[in-house]
């Protein structure tokens, strides 16, 4: 509920700056099914279809603010497999890296790529981990690593409302609680202020906090 | 004063320096590829150099209000050696990405046949995606070799006016002025320039397509020598539009010929007080 909505093709038209961009985001998703529907030849490491060619200059043909929502769809359009979204994610810089992480929920089934949510969690680029926590992770990730996910949210300020499917994830989850309620005491024995999301989501765990 | 470094190695600089930088009136700057003090092995060790180029390095600017942009290339020293001249192959799929704004640093350092090769296959990249280029003159043999650098790049497909030749100095600016190309000075304790004999180049070849930046990276060097240089040149007399264009405008009008440049600096999503790199990267 709480990465932004999806954008459709249509909106993201709308708000493209102009035609210009307008025809070149058409060309764009033109090359994508195009690619969907009849896969060439696995490429070699350097050479890329058209349409990656377009996922990675999407910035500038379609302006910053776009760029995340074009290239998911772009991703969605060409039905990007795990094999090509591992490549693009490790090859791309971190605006690409980004729209890979959120574009995993429409297109893969299962835990398979979980590697990409995991690498992204472990960088300090809080851009890269507010994309990681999304609903992809909220399904996948094991409890160790989404309670790590949490904690690090807290620990970078990402706000948790960036985190999917929290309140379900954390009810219950006594574990969860334990470790925020020791971050809490670290940071009061540090002198320092205890982030607001924290109590907020120890909340939801529905448990006590314990005194240690 | 706004100032635009087009030419600092951030990657070897410290978040002290980026504070002091912003204090100083640093909202920009370009961080050409280079080699590192401690030669590479292969070409993965670029492939992760160039990802924290266009990944961690523009966030870490960010978080200080600098926006980053950086250049692509296989250096001239690492042109010689065999196990890294392989990254070339791979150069065009960086050479795509947003960020990167000029092929560079390319150019001449001891002048062998391998970095004629390279030299030319990276000016033919940058004519190719249609990106300017920043070309590195050698510290030995310099007039000799600003000579060859001009002689190659005329010869390429690459126009003069999509070029920076960088490192200038009192010996090798008058022939680099007459090639058409953009002119980079910088300004470096002890090797290179310093500000008062910038200044007094300012006074006798303009402003005109002159760019200053500070070369800072792992060596004795000082990332606030733009700064220095425009505090030096408003003592000497020149005014706050001159200044403006040889510290803001000249590098916007070079580097803005790729047509990906973005000056405003892309918020920090969700941060509040305590992000990461203030608090030491957990
Ligand atoms: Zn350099």
């Amino acid at each position: 509920m709480t990465q932004p909505p999806a954008r459709t093709r249509d909106h993201v038209a709308a708000a493209l700056p102009d035609d210009t961009a307008r025809a070149w985001f058409d060309e764009a998703l033109a090359d994508a099914a195009r690619a969907a529907k009849a896969p060439p030849t696995a490429p070699t490491s350097y050479i890329a279809h058209t349409w990656e060619l377009r996922f990675a200059a999407a910035g500038r043909h379609c302006g910053h603010d776009n760029a995340d929502a074009v290239r998911t769809l772009l991703l969605v359009e060409a039905r990007a497999g795990l094999d090509t979204l591992t490549r693009l994610y490790q090859h791309g810089s971190a605006a690409e890296r980004r729209a890979v992480l959120r574009a995993l929920p429409a297109l893969v089934e299962g835990p398979h790529a979980v590697h990409l949510v995991e690498d992204a969690l472990r960088t300090s680029d809080t851009r890269l981990v507010r994309a990681a926590v999304g609903p992809y992770a909220a399904a996948h990730l094991d409890p160790h690593a989404w309670r790590h996910a949490v904690l690090k949210c807290l620990f970078t300020g990402v706000p948790l409302d960036a985190v999917a499917r929290l309140a379900q994830r954390a009810a219950g989850d006594g574990e969860l609680a334990r470790m925020l309620t020791d971050y809490a005491a670290e940071r009061t024995a540090a002198g320092r202020d205890v982030p607001d999301d924290l109590g907020r989501v120890l909340t939801l765990t529905g448990e006590e906090p314990k005194e240690r | 004063m706004r100032i635009f470094d087009p030419h600092i190695h951030m990657t070897s600089r410290t978040t002290d320096d980026y504070e002091a930088m912003h204090a100083a009136g640093v909202r920009a700057v370009v961080e050409p590829s280079f080699w590192l003090g401690q030669p590479r092995t292969s070409p993965a060790s670029f492939f992760d150099y160039f990802d924290a180029l266009l990944g961690w390095e523009p966030f870490r600017a960010a978080q200080y209000g600098i926006a980053h942009h950086c250049t692509i290339a296989l250096n001239p020293k690492e042109a010689n050696n065999p196990r890294c001249t392989p990254v070339l192959d791979a150069l065009p799929r960086y050479l795509v990405k947003d960020g990167v704004v000029a092929v560079g640093e390319i150019g001449y350092d001891s002048m062998t046949p391998a970095e004629d090769t390279a030299l030319a296959a990276q000016l033919q990249l940058a004519a190719d995606h249609g990106l300017p280029a920043l070309v590195h003159t050698p510290h030995r043999d310099k007039l000799t070799g600003l000579h060859r650098t001009v002689d190659v790049v005329r010869e390429s497909n690459l126009p003069m006016e999509r070029v920076l030749l960088d490192h200038l100095n009192e010996t090798t600016v008058q022939h680099a002025k007459d090639s058409g190309c953009w002119l980079g000075f910088s300004v470096y304790p002890d090797t290179k320039m310093d500000e008062d004999r910038m200044v007094e180049i300012l006074r006798t070849y303009g402003t005109e397509k002159v760019l200053v930046n500070s070369a800072a990276d792992w060596g004795k060097s000082d990332p606030l020598k733009t700064r220095k240089v425009a505090d030096a040149m408003l003592a000497a007399g020149f005014g706050e539009d001159d200044v403006d264009q040889v510290l803001w405008r000249n590098p916007v009008a070079f580097y803005g010929l790729s047509g990906r440049l973005r000056l405003d600096v892309p918020e920090a999503e969700g941060l509040h007080e305590g992000n990461s790199i203030l608090r030491g990267g957990e």
